[in-house]
């Protein structure tokens, strides 16, 4: 158990330092860049702004750490992220004086339900259909946009129901009230994983599935578990984007952000070939992933170009991950030691 | 016997594909007046002529066990890059064409050195190629860049007859052509039954001597190859570089192979069938285009069904497949333990 500890420890302290050095950066080309204010009762700055965006991306790589946990991997989210601010769209209304069509919980809490749903359906292909996971959440990727623009009729459906605004514009003690929602499921993920066999359990079908089910755990329920998780994530972060831009877009929202969220859980520590995960990790990931694309704003650089910087990052994460190029890389500084 | 049916049992997908066609085509022409028709069946092949191109370097990569999420955000920067050298520098299509190939190729084989040299995940490796192809777009320029040299203004409007005055685009033709290249080099060179074999296990492949290394390479740097013409020809459709073209693309790429009824594991698959599957793409949106009163998102709807319809056949067949052999599926245990 101690040693489990240490481990996850000295795992956390590479996307610690990498998002420190990111930070550090900024400093030198944005010297105002942690510079905080207080304005209408709530702090301004890049920090808040940072936090302010990276719920959403935080929210889907809780919900992907445990999928790839399993060696799994789902590109879904972001067109459920579409279904979600869809779903609570049509429910809420467009009505100009703010009144909602349904109370605003129902209708959030029917968004949920919905993106529960292709949770499920996602993890019924992989676990009872036992098609790829790749290939079974190509499915509602490829769909799921299709039916968000089918439910609010390829239209962008503006809100004016101000209570619903709080989730993605609101704050509680100066800092932005998604956050608290984030840190919300992030311990209650924590705990029932963590307190409980269920994420070695998760760990153990990522090892090898079939020792799992030899040593009686049921993989199969795992896995549809955890995808019915994810998409729920999915549902959340679909109703904070909805509500940080009171709009629905099913062709904009949450584009792109499976790939965030992929990136997020890897930077963070945990291996795309499943087994050990660690939830800190892929927020620190998150961070990363904001912090670089805040900085690319205060640095100036056109928001388009910012994926350039992106690869990069993601290429030399990978490389830095991989065995065969830490070994090589040793091999070349020992030669050039010998040589000198 | 015994081998008859495991011919048939690995050509029944592609039977099922063009069953499939063959009744959307018949359905179409009976309910819709002027639907049936040559021209009609030509125009399948004129709009989807970039997808057909983009389908066959597809193939060949997910045939070898991988993936290539980049050929998207490649064609739209090879446009980018063309329209941009030909009507900002005024170059000649002459040299304009080979450095895009040649760029596209460039690409594909540095990704492709990445995921064989260091052992990295293919998906995440083109992942962040889509990324960095799309925001090179923006680099090249944030605008769109309409295409006014004559020889490309000439082979986006010339018609060439095929039948009667039924004709084809010229990109259409290349695209055929691709297609009928593909289609004996996977079947009648040594590179082609390579790709096969490592697909089929990349083990076994190494064991039997066959260039493993060199191959996979070569298959994303086919795939670069073939999303730099599809870029190509997808300017010669638009006449246009624009930096959000073919956004979405790589996956309507994958629904389309897996359509013609390529296993996403690898070693199965053939470029009869990757044609019928974007034939069979083409034909829904035509079928909802002459509907006319459904959401165009539909399309999507329809596709990620189609691709679940399919995924559900390979399950099976891989099921009885298995039966026959008289073992289960053993799901990639090796492939887990080589990449740990």
């Amino acid at each position: 158990m101690t040693s489990w500890r240490s481990l996850s420890r000295t795992k956390i302290v590479w996307p610690l330092i990498a998002l420190g050095a990111l930070l550090l950066l900024n400093l030198f080309f944005t010297p105002h860049f942690f510079r905080l204010e207080i304005k209408q009762g709530h702090l301004y700055g890049n920090l808040i702004d940072i936090l302010k965006n990276v719920a959403p991306i935080m929210l889907l790589s809780i919900g992907m750490t445990l999928v790839i946990a399993t060696h799994g991997i789902d590109i879904s989210v972001g067109s459920v992220v579409a279904v979600s601010a869809g779903a609570v769209a049509i429910l809420i209304g467009g009505d100009l004086a703010g009144h909602p069509k349904y109370p605003i919980a129902v209708a959030m809490i029917a968004a949920l339900l919905v993106c529960t749903a292709a949770g499920m359906w996602n993890g019924m292909l992989v676990s009872r259909v036992r098609m790829q996971p790749i290939i079974a959440t190509l499915i509602l990727f490829v769909a799921g946009r299709g039916i968000a623009m089918v439910f609010t009729n390829a239209m962008v459906i503006w809100l004016y129901a101000k209570p619903f605004a709080i989730l993605g514009q609101g704050y509680v003690l100066g800092i932005p009230f998604s956050i608290y929602i984030v840190a919300f499921v992030l311990l209650l993920t924590f705990i029932f994983t963590r307190r409980t066999a269920v994420g070695m359990f998760i760990e153990a079908v990522g090892i090898n599935p079939t020792a799992a089910r030899f040593s009686g755990i049921n993989a199969k329920n795992i896995l549809f578990w955890v995808y019915t998780f994810s998409g729920l994530c999915a549902g959340i972060s679909g109703l904070i984007v909805c509500s940080t831009v009171m709009s629905a877009d099913g062709n904009n929202a949450g584009n792109l952000y499976e790939l965030d969220a992929i990136l997020a859980v890897v930077l963070g520590g945990t291996s795309l070939n499943g087994g050990k995960f660690y939830l800190f990790g892929s927020i620190v990931g998150a961070l990363i992933i904001q912090t670089l694309t805040t900085s690319i704003y205060a640095i100036g650089i056109p928001a388009d170009v910012s994926p350039v910087v992106k690869a990069f990052v993601v290429w030399a994460v990978c490389l830095m991950q991989s065995e065969r190029f830490r070994t090589r890389i040793v091999r070349v500084f020992v030669r050039k030691g010998l040589s000198a | 016997m015994s081998r008859k049916l495991f011919a048939s049992s690995r050509n029944l997908p592609i039977l099922v594909t063009l069953g499939l066609f063959i009744v959307m085509f018949g359905l179409g022409s009976i309910a819709f007046p002027g639907f049936f028709s040559i021209q009609n069946f030509l125009n399948l092949f004129i709009d989807n002529s970039y997808l057909l191109i983009l389908a066959v370097g597809m193939t060949f990569v997910i045939i070898s066990g991988g993936i290539d999420l980049s050929v998207g955000s490649m064609l739209a920067l090879s446009g980018m890059v063309s329209a941009s050298l030909l009507e900002k520098a005024h170059m000649s299509p002459l040299f304009v064409i080979p450095i895009v190939l040649l760029m596209g190729t460039a690409l594909g084989l540095f990704m492709g050195y990445l995921i064989q040299a260091f052992d990295l995940p293919p998906f995440i490796i083109t992942l962040a190629g889509l990324y960095l192809a799309r925001g090179l777009c923006y680099v090249v320029s944030l605008f769109t860049i309409s295409v006014k040299n004559n020889f490309f203004q000439a082979a986006a409007h010339a018609q060439v007859n095929i039948i009667g005055t039924n004709f084809l685009s010229p990109g259409a033709l290349i695209a055929i052509g691709v297609v009928l290249i593909g289609f004996f080099v996977s079947r009648y060179t040594k590179f082609g039954r390579t790709v096969y074999a490592i697909g089929g296990s990349e083990q076994s492949a190494l064991l039997m001597g066959l260039p493993v290394a060199r191959t996979k390479i070569a298959t994303y740097a086919l795939s670069g190859f073939c999303s730099a013409l599809g870029g190509i020809v997808f300017t010669f459709y638009t006449l246009s570089g624009y930096g959000l073209n073919g956004k979405g693309m790589e996956l309507d790429t994958i629904a389309a192979v897996v359509i013609g009824g390529t296993l996403l594991t690898g070693g199965v698959g053939n470029l009869f069938g990757t044609l019928l599957g974007v034939l069979v793409y083409g034909i829904i949106q035509v079928l909802i285009v002459f509907q006319g009163t459904l959401n165009s998102w539909w399309t999507r709807i329809v596709i990620g069904f189609l691709v679940f319809v399919f995924c559900v056949l390979q399950r099976l067949f891989e099921a009885r497949k298995g039966a026959t052999l008289g073992r289960n599926t053993a799901r990639e245990p090796a492939k887990a333990a080589a990449g740990r």
